[in-house]
């Protein structure tokens, strides 16, 4: 599994330009996440791949071949922190409450809506965390989920910052002959 | 100055430098032909617009330069694909500017309709819909640009009726285009560079691999400087043909699965491959397991994604192939190679005598002949313009190109009815020169519309079919792999002469190997396009070859008298 972060133009079809290339290079996508930067004009994605070393310096590689895409690493292999979120509906009668909200505390997740029959669980954290939750739930009734995909970010100062500023490009005269 | 965007479209065109545009007109880009009539734009009528892509493919080839294709909406903009498809896998710089319906009618399944864009993101550099005035001279400037920068290939642009139909102030200034600020990265790493120049030092058996990069980098000087400082051996890719003369003693020849064998068993025995410019395909390796397995590489590349793509290598420079050729020169040495050069000498010694140049003549007129005996009368120094299959492949091995540019045929993709109007561009971009297409009677017969082209244009290109009643390669792999069960490839074709005379162009028929050169010079004499049938050998097969998935040293070689001989199965 390869995790790559994105900066991209902020603009229409540039997420199916991403996806499509992924589905070119054979590559299956895990997670994609998009969303706005400090800079509207500028989105970052995260995008988890289940591919090799190899397979994820080529999409790398690949991904900053798109004029749209401004910046791309792989960063898979440095040290950096991982969020994914999920809310999850489960079943919740009065007897099952008081041992889901154990559970609750115990994963440090919490309680956004409460309903007679159910309620809905708000989590965040790796995946293997949310994973972990998913599986203690199981035996309660999990009645719908949602997640987020992962967002990832390297620490400390290791920064990834999209490039500012529009280039003036130099235009090449056509014709040689 | 207020101009609609079809006048934009064609002033803009015109300020960057464009001059003969292949297209074919329609409903939804009526308004850039309106335009371009009033313009000093030439616009080339084609018969099909795969053509025009070809043609602006072409000419983009020839000449260095962008080559521009224009078609309507919906099946106009759908019968580029091919064409722009071939662009893309050869890296060429071509521009398509389709017309769409208008930005009211987007989404509705219009008349002639199609979401072009969508259909070719995969098959194309970049590409992008536009569907106000205002943004159409940025847009298509910013296409050239993108078309012919790093890495070359093709690009889209699809201009919606209305925007082509409004009007607005055009400032050319004002339109730059204003690309997307990437992240620039160190091209040339140190260390890697450093290994490289070890490597190079140290190789006692090296073969560098040369690709079109070269060619597409105008690195030529830059390279030759360094073959000869280093004094190694040069192998070539097929679209690599050209980029150093064939006469010259260090050039081995093509590669690959139809390389001569001495080129192929020279790069298996090496212990270092110098790869600048080209991407080790398939048709180039052969099972990756057994490649060169002795070499270590250095690859010299200005694609990052093509790196450790299909050869893991040792020292990786990534960068313009003539920038890092000139950076590597001064610091490499030029050993002594004389028993590695003498041993390859020796391999080539071998393969001479089962050559068919060297056969007694038996009546038979196989391709080979036709090839030599043009790339002879032409001195190798006329464009050629191959399709894709049998006479491809004879037309790399036998004749021998010294200039870049002289060849121009389709690698990557392999698309046939590439020929005929990919030589129409290559004349338009040098109409001095002398244009060869050599073609298969299959590839030919789909894109022989475009002699309608030829004569409506009064240009002057030779035309010589290498006529065998199959398709030949097809039949080829069907004869060693399908036990002889030619299943459709025997093809019925018209009779080329009489087609030719029926679009008012000169046929000629030759059955005979005496008469190949007289008719070649007669051809060369005529100021006008000039067609010839060359009934060759139906069941002549190109050797050697590699069977797809075998070791590039596995060849099927040459048999003494290829009509009695067959070949072992591999």
């Amino acid at each position: 599994m390869q995790t790559l972060v994105a900066y991209v133009e902020n603009k229409p079809g540039v997420l199916n330009r991403v996806s499509s290339l992924a589905r070119r290079l054979n590559v299956n996508i895990d997670s994609l996440t998009v969303g706005p930067t400090e800079n509207p004009e500028i989105a970052r994605m995260t995008i988890v791949a289940h591919t090799d070393e190899k397979g994820g310096h080529r999409l790398e590689a690949s991904l900053e071949k798109l004029v749209d895409v401004l910046l791309a690493e792989n960063i898979s292999e440095r040290a950096l922190l991982e969020r994914d979120l999920a809310l999850i509906k489960v079943l919740a009668d009065q007897q099952s409450r008081p041992h889901l909200m154990e559970l609750i505390k115990v994963f440090r997740a919490r309680v956004v809506d409460v309903a007679p029959e159910s309620l809905i669980i708000e989590v965040s954290g790796t995946v293997e965390k949310i994973d972990g939750l998913l599986e203690v739930l199981k035996p309660f009734g999990v009645l719908e989920m949602a997640r987020s995909g992962r967002i990832s970010m390297t620490r400390g100062g290791d920064l990834l910052r999209p490039p500012v500023q529009t280039a003036a490009a130099s235009e090449q005269p056509v014709a040689a002959s | 100055m207020k101009l609609t965007g079809a006048e934009i479209l064609c002033e803009s065109l015109t300020q960057l430098g464009v001059r003969h545009i292949f297209g074919y007109p329609g409903g939804a880009i009526l308004p850039v032909y309106d335009a371009l009539g009033k313009s000093k734009l030439h616009h080339v009528l084609v018969r099909h617009e795969q053509g025009a892509t070809h043609m602006a493919d072409g000419y983009a080839r020839a000449s260095g330069g962008i080559g521009v294709a224009m078609a309507t909406s919906g099946p106009g903009a759908t019968n580029m694909v091919t064409g722009i498809a071939t662009a893309m896998l050869d890296s060429s710089p071509v521009v398509c500017i389709t017309g769409q319906v208008s930005s009211k009618l987007l989404g509705s399944d219009a008349f002639q309709e199609i979401d072009i864009t969508g259909i070719t993101m995969p098959i194309t550099k970049h590409n992008v819909v536009v569907s106000r005035v205002e943004d159409i001279a940025r847009t298509v400037r910013e296409a050239f640009v993108i078309a012919n920068s790093g890495r070359p290939g093709p690009v889209l642009v699809d201009i919606t009726k209305d925007a082509q139909q409004a009007s607005c102030e055009f400032d050319w200034d004002a339109a730059a285009p204003k690309l997307p600020l990437k992240r620039v990265r160190n091209s040339l790493d140190q260390a890697e560079f450093d290994r490289a120049i070890e490597l190079l030092n140290n190789a006692k058996r090296p073969v560098i691999l040369a690709g079109r990069g070269i060619i597409l980098s105008g690195a030529m000087r830059a390279f030759e400087q360094f073959v000869r400082t280093c004094n190694i051996p040069v192998a070539m890719t097929l679209l690599g043909i050209g980029c150093f003369p064939a006469s010259d003693p260090m050039n081995l020849g093509m590669m690959g699965m139809h390389g001569e064998a001495w080129v192929n068993h020279a790069i298996q025995e090496s212990d270092l491959l110098i790869a600048v410019g080209m991407r080790f395909d398939d048709r180039v390796t052969g099972d990756l397991r057994t490649y060169a397995k002795g070499a270590r590489k250095i690859h010299i590349e200005i694609d990052r994604a093509e790196i450790n793509k299909n050869v893991a290598v040792d020292a990786a420079l990534i960068g313009d192939a003539r920038e890092t050729l000139e950076k590597l020169t001064p610091h490499v040495v030029n050993p002594d190679r004389g028993a590695w050069l003498s041993h390859i000498k020796e391999l080539k010694g071998d393969s001479a005598v089962r050559d068919i140049q060297s056969l007694p003549d038996n009546g038979h007129l196989y391709a080979a002949h036709v090839i030599n005996d043009l790339w002879k009368e032409t001195r190798g120094e006329a464009i050629v313009v191959t399709d894709v299959g049998q006479h491809q492949m004879w037309e790399a091995q036998y004749y021998h190109h010294n200039r870049p540019r002289t060849l121009i045929t389709s690698g990557g993709l392999g698309t046939m009815g590439f020929a005929l109007p990919a030589a129409i561009g290559a004349k338009f971009a040098n109409p001095d020169s002398e244009v060869w297409v050599v073609v298969g009677d299959g590839g030919f017969q789909m894109t022989m519309c475009e002699l309608a082209t030829v004569v409506q244009e009064k240009i002057n290109i030779k035309i010589a079919i290498i006529n065998n009643g199959y398709l030949g390669m097809v039949r080829q792999w069907q004869e060693f792999f399908y036990d002889k069960r030619y299943v459709a490839t025997p093809l019925v074709a018209p009779d080329f002469a009489a087609l030719a005379n029926a679009f008012g162009i000169r046929g000629e028929r030759i059955t005979q190997r005496g008469d190949v050169l007289p008719t070649i010079r007669s051809a060369r004499e005529s100021k006008e396009t000039v067609l010839i049938d060359f009934r060759v050998e139906q069941e002549d097969s190109v050797y050697p070859m590699v069977p797809a998935g075998a070791s590039l040293h596995e060849m099927i070689r040459r048999p003494n008298n290829p009509l009695v001989e067959t070949a072992i199965e591999p």
